[in-house]
C-alpha cells in the first residue's frame, strides 16, 4: 500500500549511513501506509517508517496523537481491543506481522513490551522472570532455567541488587527496581525488538536515570523503540526521533536535528512547548 | 493558561530581555567606536580619556547577559529555535564585549597619535568607522527582528570594509617612506585601520549567529558552500 501527501521520513535519508541493517542484525521495522481504526475513527493516518536495529527510536507527541497507538501496531496488542482495524503494512525482517499465518503468542515473544506502570505478577522475582520462558517451553532443564533468569535479571541492571532474594514477593521491590523487573521479564525470552510504553513515567530521576542506561546498554542488542512525554529523555536516550501530531508521523529524523533544528514548523512549536 | 503555556511565556519573557541587555551592550559598545574615532580625528584628548576609563558598564554587562543565558538552559532546556537564540546570544556577547575592547584599543592608538603631529587629515579611517558602526548596528537590528536578509546584507559590507583597510596602509606606507618622523604615528593609524576592520569582522559573526538562529544555516567559513 502506498503513502500519499504525508510529511513522512523519507527512509534513506533519516539516520546515518550504516551497513544494511536488514542484513547485520535482526528487529528491522518497516512500517508502509499504516491506517489504524477505532471503529470509524481513524487514529493514525498514513504512517510510513523504517525502524533500524540496534537503535533507539523515540516516538513524542501530544497525549492522543497516536503514538502509543502505533507502539502497539507493533506486536499487534491493539488486536484486542474491540472494533479496531489495521490498513498497510507492518513487517519485522521482510516479514508482514499481520499476515493471517502469523502466530500473534510468537510475535509477542519477539517483540517484548514494557508498560508505563510497572505490573509485575503477584509471584516472586524468580517466576516473574520465568514466567514467559515456562509458558513459551524455551528452557531444557532447571539449571538453564535459573541461569536466563539471571542473565536477564543481569542484562536488566538488577541482578546486583536481588540475587540474594530471588524467591521473595516482586511486589516488595520499589517502583524502579519493578520496572527493571518487567524488563528482565520481557528480555528472558530472548526479543529481537523492545517496545517501551513511557517506561520512566512514573519513576524518581535517580530510577529514571538507571531505566535510561539501562535502555543505552540494551540497544546494541535490541531494537527499541520507547514512547515518552518527556523531550529531555527522548533527546537523552533516542538516537532516532518521531513525531507524531493528531494521528500523522509529522517528522522523523535524527535526534540532534529534530531538537536542535526540526525541518517542521510544528516540531518546532511542539519541541519548544509552543503547545502539547 | 496551562502550565506549559506559562512556562513559554516565561521563557518569551526572559528571552526579550536577553534581547534588550543585547542591544544595550552594541549601543554602548558602537558609542564607545564612534567616540575612539572621533577623539582621534579632533584630536580630543578628554574624549580618549572617556573611553578608555569608559568600559565598566559594558564588560558588566557581558557578565549578566552570561549569567542569564547560563540561567536560562538550566532551568528551561530549551529546544530548537529556542536553543538556537540561547546560543547564538552567549555568541554575540561574546563579540560585542571584544568590540568594546577594540574601542579601547583604538583610543590607545589615539592617545599616542595624538602627541605626535598629524600624518595626514583622516578622510578614510572615519569612513571605516561609520562603515563598521553601521554593521554592527545592523547586525543587531537582524538580531532583534530575525532579519536575514539584513543579516546577509551586513555580510557583503565586510569587503568595503577590507578594501578600505588595505587601502589606508598603502597611502600610510607612501607617507612612511617619504619620512620616517611620520612611521610612528602611520603605525597608529594602520592599526586604528585594523581595529576596525576587526570590529567588522565581529558585526558579521553576529550576522551569522543570526542566520544560524532563524534558519538553523550555518555560514560560517563559507559553510553553506559545502554543504
Amino acid at each position: 500500500m502506498m503513502t500519499t501527501a504525508l510529511p513522512r521520513v523519507q527512509p534513506p535519508q533519516a539516520p546515518p549511513a550504516r551497513p544494511d541493517p536488514a542484513v547485520e542484525a535482526a528487529g528491522r521495522i518497516d512500517v508502509a501506509g499504516l491506517n489504524f481504526y477505532y471503529g470509524q475513527r481513524r487514529v493514525l493516518e498514513q504512517i510510513s517508517v523504517h525502524i533500524r536495529p540496534n537503535e533507539v527510536t523515540a516516538l513524542i507527541g501530544p497525549s492522543g496523537c497516536g503514538k502509543s497507538t502505533f507502539l502497539r501496531t507493533l506486536n499487534r496488542m491493539n488486536d484486542i481491543v474491540p472494533g479496531a482495524r489495521v490498513e498497510g503494512s507492518v513487517t519485522i525482517d521482510g516479514q508482514d506481522i499481520y499476515a493471517s499465518a502469523v502466530d500473534v503468542v510468537d510475535l509477542r515473544r519477539r517483540v517484548g513490551m514494557v508498560f508505563q506502570r510497572s505490573n509485575p505478577f503477584p509471584k516472586s522475582i524468580f517466576d516473574n522472570v520465568a514466567y514467559g520462558l515456562r509458558i513459551n517451553r524455551l528452557t531444557k532443564s532447571r539449571e538453564d532455567l535459573g541461569g536466563r533468569v539471571e542473565s536477564s535479571l543481569k542484562s536488566a541492571a538488577l541482578w546486583d541488587e536481588v540475587k540474594d532474594r530471588l524467591h521473595t514477593s516482586a511486589m516488595s521491590l520499589s517502583g524502579g527496581q519493578q520496572q527493571r523487573l518487567c524488563i528482565a521479564r520481557a528480555l528472558a525470552v530472548e526479543p529481537e525488538i523492545l517496545l517501551m510504553d513511557e517506561p520512566a513515567s512514573a519513576l524518581d530521576p535517580i530510577a529514571t536515570q538507571r531505566i535510561e542506561e539501562l535502555i543505552y546498554q540494551l540497544k546494541s542488542r535490541y531494537t527499541i523503540v520507547i514512547v515518552t512525554h518527556n523531550m529531555q529523555q527522548a533527546a537523552r536516550v533516542s538516537d532516532v526521533t518521531a513525531f507524531f501530531w493528531l494521528g500523522k508521523l509529522i517528522e522523523c529524523d535524527r535526534t540532534d536535528k529534530i531538537f536542535t533544528a526540526p525541518s517542521e514548523k510544528l516540531t518546532e512549536d511542539y519541541v519548544t512547548g509552543r503547545f502539547g | 493558561m496551562s502550565s506549559s503555556e506559562q512556562r513559554v511565556r516565561h521563557f518569551q519573557d526572559e528571552l526579550e530581555q536577553l534581547k534588550g541587555r543585547l542591544l544595550e551592550m552594541g549601543g554602548l559598545a558602537e558609542e564607545a567606536v564612534r567616540l575612539a574615532v572621533k577623539g582621534l580625528v579632533d584630536r580630543d584628548r578628554d574624549l580618549i580619556a572617556r573611553v578608555l576609563s569608559g568600559d565598566g558598564p559594558l564588560n558588566a554587562l557581558h557578565i549578566e547577559v552570561d549569567n542569564r543565558c547560563f540561567t536560562l538552559l538550566a532551568l528551561y532546556q530549551p529546544m530548537a529555535v529556542d536553543l538556537r537564540a540561547i546560543v547564538a546570544a552567549v555568541k554575540i556577547n561574546t563579540d560585542l564585549e571584544r568590540v568594546g575592547d577594540l574601542a579601547i584599543n583604538i583610543a590607545e592608538a589615539a592617545q599616542r597619535y595624538v602627541s605626535h603631529a598629524p600624518v595626514k587629515k583622516l578622510i578614510d579611517i572615519p569612513r571605516m568607522a561609520s562603515i563598521a558602526q553601521r554593521m554592527l548596528r545592523d547586525a543587531l537590528d537582524a538580531f532583534v527582528r530575525r532579519d536575514t536578509e539584513l543579516a546577509q546584507h551586513v555580510l557583503n559590507e565586510d569587503d568595503a570594509l577590507d578594501a578600505l583597510k588595505t587601502q589606508i596602509f598603502r597611502e600610510l606606507l607612501t607617507y612612511m617612506l617619504q619620512d620616517p618622523a611620520t612611521i610612528e604615528p602611520a603605525l597608529d593609524l594602520i592599526l586604528v585601520s585594523r581595529h576596525l576592520e576587526r570590529i567588522g569582522d565581529h558585526a558579521t559573526n553576529v550576522a551569522e549567529d543570526v542566520i544560524f538562529m532563524v534558519l538553523a544555516k550555518d555560514v560560517r567559513h563559507h559553510a553553506a558552500e559545502g554543504s
